[in-house]
């Protein structure tokens, strides 16, 4: 109700702009601050989850989102129940209970199972191992996959993260092996040579297909690709002790489709999320700080905001007198403190907006070498419509706070008083 | 009808107050500033109040306007009691019947003298087109048709305060209340004004209510109105 007789009352919009061209300088400078609160909210959400999404993509290109392992005697691990909504969910009690068998013990069986499953993209079996890579000056210790390529590319984005050589090459040649690119830069080796793995049943001769680089540096650094059998020849196990990769449409809902697998595989299933959970916390803290943190900002400006439209509240006490006196009542002079502020805050959200798209834009193209827990060559953004809709939300808030105070004040002036008092 | 001061007694006067009492509340101080006014006000006559200061003119002049309201007594407007409506219709009828002028113009300096007038007819509700054309023919009334588009703060004073004039006249007032309008003046200016005044009274039947501490305009006016300590002691 109030709102609509604000929005209708165009006479009070007319005053409260001529007040704000009347006061330029400390309007800029209220708008100045709403501007850079909004832009730098956008830009520090854009970067933190930038590389919280870069990292997700990374992740789930590389080790997928969900990985069936162990076989385990399940001693109350899983718990079932339904709600009301008739729907059951599952959820992990505790799983320190089971009593774990390495590995799986029977892939075909498996593989049939999890193709049962809904939103299943691909199953892609692995066998992990340990041992060292001979490039012949150096050797260094890898933990190395063995997959099956198709299979293993409908899993993981293996395929896009080749930097050197090709797929087919090392799909055609079983005796080839796929590098990680900072295992092949300690080991100075390069496409085409050949190295040994040791520490197996015995050593055998591989060679170098090409590199990959996933940008998670601990697999750069640590993992190499071969294929399936030859893991199996190297470990001495012919079928069993392998894990399961398994692709799945909505990668969301990965946690609800991992218990669930575990409720009936009998298998420990573990989803990204759960894998990944110290990371993805230290994402979150990080974009929820700088959150507050640059909030604080927009509170100032809030307060900015607050002290210039007090000022003028009682600069203006002379005219709100006799406004009233000609016929104003006292929520039109309320109106028209409203409306000032409404005018910095909508100038402000859209020089805001527009300032945290270009800086946003700007940050994306700023070369920037990371090589931490993941390797990026540029600042990674991610935009997304909830961070402007956040940012104008709390400047929202924090600009009606701060003009509806002192028009609430403008709104109760007495006119006799004013009027009496000034001569 | 008996007069029961209920709601409308019947009356020619356009303004009526009767037994007007009020006073100020400092702490545990109570000082009386009216003690019983009583007064009519007809239509087209120019009224003088004098008194010596600190008297209760200007008090008086806000009870009347609807200002300010009485610890006691009633006011008639168009023989309605107007004394004790509530905010909403006194404001309404400071915007149809009542015009002021002060000593101070206390105009709107980010405006021009023409959106200045234009003020109580955009209130009233007349679109701004009207509005204008009225403001500038009160304006022109008031010998500054030329000069509607200046800023408050580039007229001179007196031209200031006849542009105060023009806005409080713009809506065609039943009454206008002058709280020594012309005190800030010099006398020549103070004679501008005053016939101004005199002139709107006679051609447009307005009343005029005008507080002076200038006893030669005083003596111009239809009636004049003595106060002290708070009540009228002649009205003439
Ligand atoms: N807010 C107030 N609190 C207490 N006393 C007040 C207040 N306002 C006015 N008064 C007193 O009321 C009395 C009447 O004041 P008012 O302004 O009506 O006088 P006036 O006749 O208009 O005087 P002047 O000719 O100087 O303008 C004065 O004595 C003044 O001191
Ligand atoms: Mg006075």
């Amino acid at each position: 109700m109030a709102i609509v007789r604000l929005i209708v009352n165009r006479l009070s919009l007319e005053l409260a702009f001529r007040y704000v061209l009347g006061r330029r300088r400390a309007m800029a400078m209220s708008l100045l601050g709403i501007t850079f609160g909004i832009a730098f909210f956008v830009v520090t959400q854009a970067q933190t989850s930038g590389f919280e999404a870069f990292f997700i993509r990374t992740i789930l290109g590389t080790n997928g989102a969900i990985k069936v392992s162990d076989r385990f005697q399940d001693m109350d691990g899983t718990v079932s129940r339904t709600d009301q909504d008739g729907r059951t969910r599952f959820s992990f009690r505790s799983r320190e209970e089971s009593r774990y068998t390495e590995g799986i013990e029977t892939p075909h069986l498996l593989r049939k199972a999890l193709s049962q499953f809904n939103g299943i993209t691909g199953i892609s079996e692995i066998l992990e191992g340990n041992a060292i890579l001979d490039g012949g000056s150096r050797s260094y210790a890898i933990s190395f996959h063995g997959i099956r390529t198709n299979d293993h590319i409908s899993v993981s984005d293996l395929g896009n993260q080749i930097i050197i050589g090709d797929l087919s090459s090392f799909e055609s040649d079983k005796m080839s092996v796929l590098i990680g690119s900072r295992i092949a830069q300690r080991l100075m080796i390069s496409q085409g040579d050949r190295v040994t793995l040791k520490g197996g049943t015995g050593n055998i001769q591989l060679r170098v297909a090409g590199m990959f680089e996933s940008g998670v540096s601990q697999i750069d650094k640590n993992r190499i690709y071969l294929h399936l059998a030859k893991a199996r020849e190297f470990k001495g196990e012919r079928f069993s002790g392998s894990i399961f990769q398994v692709g799945i449409q909505n990668p969301n809902v990965a946690p609800q489709i991992a218990a669930q697998m575990q409720e009936t595989l009998g298998h420990r299933v573990v989803s990204w999320q759960e894998r990944e959970k110290v990371w993805l916390d230290v994402f979150k803290a990080l974009r929820v700080s700088s959150a507050i943190t640059v909030s604080s900002i927009l509170l100032l400006s809030g307060l900015g905001i607050f002290n210039v439209f007090a000022i003028m509240v009682i600069e203006k006490t002379r005219d709100i007198a006799i406004l009233r006196s000609m016929g104003f009542s006292g929520s039109d002079a309320s109106s028209v403190f409203l409306w000032q502020g409404i005018i910095v805050l909508i100038f402000g959200i859209i020089a805001g907006t527009l300032l945290g798209i270009l800086a946003t834009f700007t940050i994306s193209q700023i070369p920037l070498r990371i090589r931490g827990i993941f390797s990026t060559d540029s600042f990674v953004v991610n935009w997304d419509i909830t961070h402007y809709f956040w940012a104008i939300l709390i400047a929202t808030i924090f600009v009606s706070i701060a003009s509806w105070i002192p028009a609430r004040r403008a709104g109760k002036i007495e006119p006799a008083k004013i009027i009496r008092e000034t001569l | 009808m008996t007069s029961s001061l209920g709601s409308e007694i019947p009356s020619k006067s356009l303004l009526e107050a009767f037994d007007l009492r009020h006073s100020f509340v400092e702490g545990d101080l109570t000082t009386e500033v009216l003690s019983g006014v009583s007064l009519k006000v007809e239509p087209g006559e120019i009224t003088a109040v004098v008194g010596p200061s600190g008297c209760g003119k200007s008090t008086l002049l806000y009870l009347l306007g609807l200002l300010d309201r009485p610890d006691q007594g009633n006011i008639f407007l168009r023989g309605k009691e107007v004394s004790g409506c509530d905010d909403k219709t006194r404001t309404t009828l400071r915007n149809q019947e009542i015009g002021f002028i002060f000593q101070f113009h206390f105009l709107i300096k980010e405006l021009s003298a023409l959106e200045n007038v234009a003020l109580p007819l955009r209130k009233a509700g007349n679109s701004i087109l009207e509005s204008r054309k009225k403001a500038q023919a009160s304006l022109t009334k008031l010998g500054l048709g030329d000069k509607s588009h200046r800023f408050a703060n580039k007229l001179s004073g007196g031209e200031q305060q006849r542009v105060a004039i023009a806005r409080a006249i713009v809506n065609s007032p039943s009454i206008v209340l002058a709280d020594e309008p012309t005190g800030n003046l010099d006398s020549e200016n103070s004679n501008k004004v005053f016939n101004l005044l005199s002139k709107l009274a006679t051609d447009e039947n307005l009343s005029i209510l005008l507080v002076t501490h200038n006893n030669e305009l005083a003596m111009k006016c239809n009636r004049v109105i003595e106060m002290r300590d708070g009540v009228i002691t002649n009205s003439l």
